[in-house]
This record gives structure tokens, sequence and C-alpha cells, in this order.
């Protein structure tokens, strides 16, 4: 049975945002870990490329929150001149 | 009265002290200015000094961009408030939106330190003026995120309308010293007014403690640029 608490508390989103450094950027971490990987056994990895990846809890409808997550991402967690980003709901 | 140039202290902010004492021995009045404060002090022009803003987290200068500070300067700069970003500042200018491109990681991984030999690409901005197009310079750059990338149009236009401050001088002694598009150290905005530049003038004031007084140019330029960008603004 749902606690009236439950009932009356604002909607919760977990909202992840992923960003990534743009294809046509040079991602030396990326290189760094691809040129690690065959010393350890790991062959054949053609390449890797290193990203971000923020997960968020936010009080506002489903819509809302990943309305508010782009905008996140736009203004501080993303770089437009580098990165490319992807909100999704979490699970 | 000599001009009165701020020096911008983040959290991190490693250089602050010897950019305020650049400005002295260019015979300046430096003037710190602090992070948390909504207030320019009335200064002619602004210095964001290299270090480390907010530890660097997230990307360099992304959260230093959102400083109370940064309001006062992203409005002056755009009314004609002649502004120095240095290595740190570079990047918090670029997260600002004043200068094109952004800095990444140097492409070969290793945080550099070395004094490094430049060529004057703009002698004409307001803190450029004391050189000459071309000059050779030696100044020290120490950064890990120091390459400097656009996309080829900006690239293009950049060079096409001069603003590219300064670029890498590579020789057999000095190796390309992280990887940036063309070789860019520095780059202006259309005015002329806000420089951003990843090698460090301020450590090369005096012969005491840096390679030679090469830097010195910057902080005199300004202090020539002042009454006159005063007086157009």
């Amino acid at each position: 049975m749902r606690s009236r608490v439950d009932r009356y508390s604002p909607p919760v989103v977990r909202v992840v945002v992923e960003v990534m450094p743009k294809p046509e950027i040079l991602d030396p971490q990326g290189q760094a870990i691809a040129r690690a990987l065959p010393g350890l056994g790991f062959t054949g990895v053609g390449a890797v490329r290193q990203g971000k990846r923020f997960e968020m809890v936010i009080e506002a409808t489903e819509d809302e929150a990943l309305r508010q997550a782009a905008a996140m991402a736009e203004t501080l967690l993303a770089n437009p001149v580098i990165e490319d980003f992807r909100v999704h709901r979490q699970g | 009265m000599p001009g009165r140039i701020g020096v911008v202290t983040f959290p991190g902010s490693l250089d602050d002290r010897d950019a305020r004492r650049a400005v002295r021995r260019a015979g300046g009045t430096p003037v710190a200015l602090w992070h948390a404060e909504e207030d320019l002090h009335g200064v002619d022009a602004v210095i964001l000094p290299g270090g480390f803003s907010y530890g660097d987290y997230l990307r360099c200068g992304a959260i230093a961009r959102f400083a109370p500070i940064m309001r006062v300067v992203v409005d002056g700069a755009r009314d004609g408030l002649p502004v120095l970003g240095i290595c740190n500042g570079f990047q918090i200018l670029c997260e600002a939106h004043l200068l094109p491109g952004a800095l990444i990681r140097n492409v070969g991984r290793r945080f550099g330190c070395v004094d490094q030999p430049l060529i004057v690409g703009n002698a004409a901005t307001a803190w450029t003026s004391a050189y000459t197009s071309g000059q050779r310079i030696v100044v020290p750059l120490k950064n890990g995120e120091g390459c400097y990338l656009a996309d080829e149009r900006v690239l293009d236009e950049l060079e096409a309308t001069g603003r590219v401050v300064a670029r890498y001088a590579a020789d057999d002694e000095h190796p390309d010293p992280n990887g940036s598009a063309r070789a860019i150290a520095g780059v202006c905005n259309p005015d002329g007014t806000v420089v951003g530049l990843m090698p460090h003038p301020e450590h090369a004031v005096e012969a005491l403690t840096g390679p030679g007084q090469d830097g010195l140019g910057f902080f005199t330029s300004i202090l020539g640029a002042v009454p006159g960008v005063l007086a157009g603004r």
C-alpha cells in the first residue's frame, strides 16, 4: 500500500547525460587507452573513445526532466565546440 | 594615473600574483579582483591568469566561466573592455565564447613545461602593440590541456583576418609542444581587445626569474592601449 508521502511527493526521474568527444575531434586519452590494451593481452581493439557520463535525479515530470537535462548539457556539461551529448532516462 | 589592470583570482588560480607583478613591472597599477564579486572596480583592462580554476573539474575553465566576476567581464568585453586570458584564462575565454575554439588535452598527453619560442602573428591587438608582426619571442609554456582546436572554417577565418596572435615556432630544439591546430598559441576577437594565449608572458618579465623579458610587451602594450581604448568606448 502506498504511503501518503509517496502519493504526494513530486515525481522523480533519473536522467543520464552522456558526453562524447565529436568524432572528428582528436581524443588523446582514448588513443592512450587503445595503445595500452594490447600490452594487457586485449588485442584486436580498433579504437577507443573516452567520454563522460552524468547521472542525475531530477524532481519533475519525465518530459520536463529530459528538457532540463538537455539545457544543462548545452550550457555546462558539454562543450558544443568539441563534444556531442545524448540525454536519456536511466533504466 | 597609470592604467589600472585587474587580475582575477579564482579558486585554484596560480599565476595571479605573477600577473600582478608583471603589470607593476610594466609601469601599471595591478588591481586584485575576486571571482565571487560581480565588480570590476573600474579597472581599464582585465587579466584572467593561469592555474587550475575549480580544480579543472568538468573541463578546464568550464566552472570558472560561470563565476560572478565573469558576468561583468563578459559584458565588459562585449563593450570593448580589453581582456587577456593566459593559459587557464584562455580556456575560460573559450568556454565563455568570447573566443572561438577550445583547448583539449595535449596530443602527447604530457604536461609540458618549456621556454617556448613563439612568432607574434598580430602586433596590432591591444595586448601586442609593443611587438612587431613576425617577431620571435621566448616565454614559458606550461600546460596539460593546451591543444587548440577549432573547425577548419573557423581556423581559415582566424588566419584570413589576422586573428592568430601567436604561433609556436617549432625547430629542432623545440618540437611541436601540444599538437595545436596550425601551431596556434593565441587568438583574439575581431576587435583585437580580447586575447587568449596559452604561453605565460607574465613569467618572462625579468632575467632573474624567467628566460628573459620577452613577455613584458604584453603588459606595456595594454598600458599604451588603455587611453585609446577608453576613448573609443
